[in-house]
């Protein structure tokens, strides 16, 4: 199908498409950039008009060097980590149920996929207020009606309640992508197990889970990378406090809140790094179910 | 791997299955009975929630006063606008690629989702500035150009996959039957492809309608859709937990609806094919 | 119309090159077929003709033109693909209608000329069928009528009748020769089937690697096939191509007979032999033959029946003027 009619008609073709992703990447990016390397405090009186002072690194090593730094990596490490965790072997778990015969499993489904549709401030919001409130909340009444003290959830456990918020919203997402894994597989692989004399546990072992590792590494991959960039749930629930903020808060706190544009630019970028190193991963992944 | 399966096992299976997926949409049930609740019960025990009265009085109060249909309409225009922009630039794209590959085809694919990898607060001011530049601050049309944006590579890569499971031939015999570009693409590519498209515009559609980084950042009063709309709440005045979940429920069940439709589409799109 | 000429036509894909240099004449009217084994260019060379690949270097022109830069809808050919490539979401009638609606003829003419398709096609009944809704015949048959109402210069086919079971293929056959007598337009027709090729042609192009090795009619190419692979290639079973002493004998480095042309006798024959696998056919009987001395298996061909089996000796008179002789090369000793 290629002929030099064709070949020109879709580069013709891509050219709006290429065209406007090429300029989504390249101009806020090359003006992050730019910005990183300027002391720029709009809310101090600098401005564009003025001409913006040259810094050099200044700012990168400030981002670093600030006390707010280390503390948010960690937070973010944990809260990323969690919820990998979490979601990972309780949507092994999960997908394994529902792989088996049972009544209603389209319906079960349904139910397990739903949280991933919740947009992101209603489930936070309605965590918050309708479940960990420690007044009135549905978690409160139950452990008062156990006779416990209620769980003050975001002012103490701050970092344990994100984990649950961000892991119940991406529980769905590893479930549905492994279950759609399992049953990929071939059943006739378990049979020949079976016959050899492995036990469940060993056919899990040797066989699903093998076959599931692909899957597993996707999961992760894609999670980590939506989750290095949580931010409404944040914003809603705790707005940063009681340690819960993570670097792409910090950056974002730098930028609109304490409006230090050339600081929080600096940050954006050591964000894009990190977040590409993750993207390279995957994408070899990618790129190589691409040539199948 | 369902051999000779015991009906006992399956009532365990079923009902360790139900349980746990019970448990797991509870809270959206929740959201839905706090919902049919005045604020004044929305706060008791849940014995007394669930045996109360039961109301409409907190959908009417949330329609009325906050201007809620605005907000609603903001992210039916903001989603729906986006994903159909973004079909509209993504199938020429994605044809080439599908009928007309080069050896640089995959490595552009790959890039275009790789954009989708950047993390948005790393750009966020410049995009405010620009958006101030252009008059685009709190417009819809700002909203709907940028997730247009960040949804692009997903719609360009489903439909890639959704064209390339057509045979290159039947294209072939519409070019020897005469039609030009257009019309190949128009008569005989789109027809075949409805199915891929629709999928594509339903997965994106409810992409858009939940993104919650841009819709926060990018509008205040007028171009606010409902997730912002909803943030909202998060500094209330008084009383408020009926009137939260009336608001939530209206503004996630469209969506809870669509994503029932979209599971397979939702694999394919967002592990870019990695799993099948 | 329909007169059709390669000129030192090559291709390449990438570095690969799929046909060297390349000459080749069609005339109008010709039934054409271009045979060969899997992977010997047939599929491309058409795809060339067609305009749905680029030349690498060369001319084609199509009745004097040409045609080397021309798009494939404006060279006035019409081809019918391997797997029909009929439009799934339209109709048999939109489906033969396309190509007209793509030239904006005017509706009353469409209708004309699709009637008339369908008439000859005995598609009348299924006009408003889907594709799904067809057997692989009638698939084959709409393929056909789409191209036979754009009156083209030339038909194109790809390798039409693989899909098919072979009940269905023989009658198809009949069908695509009796057309062109009706329709005395060129065709162009690739297969790998040799069967296809010697009942369907005119002239008959055997390609290998890209290269033509011999072109004529299927009587020519039976009776003076001009190396070894045409003579391997044309006719079934294939032609028994022996070297060594036997052929010094005739003065050539192999020399070849064909199957049907060895006769069996009772006794005192030329060769002699045992029989390994003997097919029965009732209408003809095949012996693959073991220990003539000649090759390891000898395959001939007896008329009716012949009951002798496996491990029976057989004695076989090949035909004095039967034999075909090559040299070193492969090529062709008169």
């Amino acid at each position: 199908m290629a002929t030099q009619h064709s070949r020109s008609a879709a580069r013709f073709m891509m050219a709006p498409a290429v065209t406007l992703l090429l300029g989504w990447m390249l101009v806020p990016l090359s003006m992050t950039i730019f910005f990183s390397f300027k002391k720029y405090l709009p809310l101090r009186g600098d401005s564009f008009e003025q001409g913006l002072e040259w810094v050099g690194f200044a700012n990168y090593v400030r981002f670093v060097t600030s006390s707010a730094f280390w503390p948010s990596v960690l937070t973010t490490l944990i809260i990323v980590g969690g919820v990998l965790v979490i979601t990972v072997i309780l949507g092994i778990l999960l997908a394994m149920l529902l792989d088996q015969p049972m009544w209603g499993q389209g319906m079960v489904r349904v139910l397990v996929i739903a949280p991933f549709f919740v947009m992101p401030t209603v489930s936070a919001l309605v965590w918050k207020n309708l479940f960990m409130d420690s007044v009135n909340g549905f978690m409160a009444h139950v452990w008062r009606a156990f006779g416990a003290t209620p769980v003050e959830w975001l002012s103490r456990e701050s970092m344990q309640s994100l984990i649950m918020i961000v892991s119940w919203q991406w529980l769905p997402f590893a479930t549905l992508i492994l279950l759609t894994a399992i049953q990929s597989m071939d059943s006739e692989q378990l049979d020949a197990a079976e016959m050899d004399g492995a036990s469940p546990i060993a056919r899990f072992i040797h066989i699903v889970l093998p076959h599931l590792g692909r899957a597993i590494t996707i999961v992760i991959l894609i999670q980590t990378i939506f989750l290095l960039s949580i931010f409404a749930e944040i914003f809603v629930t705790t707005g940063g406090a009681f340690g819960t903020k993570t670097l792409t808060y910090l950056i974002f706190q730098r930028v609109l809140e304490s409006q230090n544009i050339g600081l929080g630019s600096a940050g954006g970028v050591y964000a894009i790094i990190l977040a590409n190193i993750v993207a390279i991963f995957l994408m070899r992944i990618v790129g190589k179910n691409l040539d199948a | 791997m369902a051999r000779g399966v015991t009906t006992q096992r399956k009532i365990i299976n079923t009902a360790a299955a139900w349980a746990i997926g019970l448990l797991i949409f509870f809270p959206i049930l929740w959201i839905i009975v706090l919902s049919f609740k005045t604020e004044a019960d929305a706060i008791k025990t849940p014995f007394e929630i669930l045996t109360g009265s039961w109301t409409f009085e907190s959908y009417l109060v949330v329609q009325e006063r906050s201007d809620y249909f605005k907000h609603f309409w903001n992210s039916v225009t903001i989603a729906f606008g986006s994903t159909i922009l973004g079909v509209l630039i993504g199938v020429p794209a994605a044809w080439s690629m599908a009928f007309v590959p080069s050896k640089r085809t995959k490595d552009i694919l790959l890039w275009m989702l790789s954009t989708k990898m950047l993390p948005a607060v790393g750009v966020l001011y410049p995009m405010y500035l620009l958006f101030i530049q252009l008059g685009l601050l709190d417009t819809r049309t700002g909203l709907v150009i940028v997730l247009m944006l960040i949804n692009l590579p997903i719609i360009i890569w489903m439909l890639y996959t959704y064209f390339r499971e057509i045979p290159v031939e039947i294209l072939e015999a519409a070019r020897m039957d005469g039609a030009s570009l257009g019309k190949e693409i128009m008569y005989v590519l789109t027809p075949m492809a409805v199915p891929g498209i629709a999928s594509t515009v339903l997965l994106n559609v409810i992409l858009a309608w939940n993104e919650a980084f841009w819709t926060l950042n990018l509008t205040a009063a007028k171009a606010a859709p409902l997730t912002a709309f909803i943030a909202s709440y998060s500094s209330p005045e008084g009383l408020f937990y009926a009137k939260l979940s009336a608001a939530s429920t209206m503004a996630i069940a469209p969506i809870l609806i669509l994503g029932w439709f979209s599971q397979k589409q939702l694999v394919r799109g967002l592990t870019f094919g990695a799993v099948k | 119309m329909g007169h059709i000429q390669l000129k030192q036509v090559t291709k390449r894909f990438g570095d690969v090159e799929v046909i060297p240099s390349l000459d080749l004449t069609i005339q109008d009217g010709e039934f054409t077929v271009f045979v060969g084994p899997s992977g010997c260019g047939k599929s491309t060379l058409l795809r060339l003709i067609a305009g749905l690949e680029d030349i690498t270097s060369g001319h084609i022109e199509i009745d004097g033109m040409d045609a080397t830069e021309v798009a494939p809808a404006k060279r006035g050919l019409a081809m019918v693909f391997q797997s029909y490539a009929l439009y799934p979401h339209m109709t048999v009638r939109k489906n033969i209608a396309f190509p007209l609606r793509m030239a904006k003829m005017d509706q009353a003419e469409i209708n004309k000329r699709v009637n008339s398709a369908a008439s000859v096609l005995n598609l009348t009944d299924y006009l408003d069928r889907r594709p799904g809704q067809l057997s692989g015949g009638q698939r084959q048959r709409v393929a056909i009528g789409r191209a036979i109402v754009r009156e083209p210069a030339a038909f194109l086919f790809d390798e039409p009748l693989s899909n098919l079971d072979a009940a269905l293929r023989v009658g198809m056959r009949m069908e695509i020769s009796e057309l062109h007598k009706k329709l005395e337009t060129t065709m162009i027709y690739v297969t790998h089937d040799q069967v296809e090729a010697m009942t369907m042609a005119d002239k008959i192009v055997v390609l290998q690697a890209g290269m033509i090795e011999q072109v004529g009619s299927p009587l020519e190419l039976y009776r003076k096939p001009r190396n070894t692979f045409v003579a391997g290639f044309i006719g079934s079973p294939k032609m028994n191509l022996i070297s060594g002493a036997e052929a010094e004998k005739h003065k050539a480095h192999t020399i070849g007979i064909r199957p049907e042309h060895i006769d069996v006798v009772s006794d005192g024959g030329l060769w002699k032999g045992t029989v390994g696998v003997a097919e029965h056919l009732g209408s003809d009987t095949f012996f693959h033959i073991q220990n003539t001395g000649l090759r390891d298996s000898l395959t001939v061909r007896a008329i009716g029946d012949v009951s002798l089996n496996y491990g029976d000796t057989i004695h076989l008179m090949p035909r004095a003027e039967e034999f075909h002789r090559f040299d070193a090369k492969g090529l062709r000793l008169e």
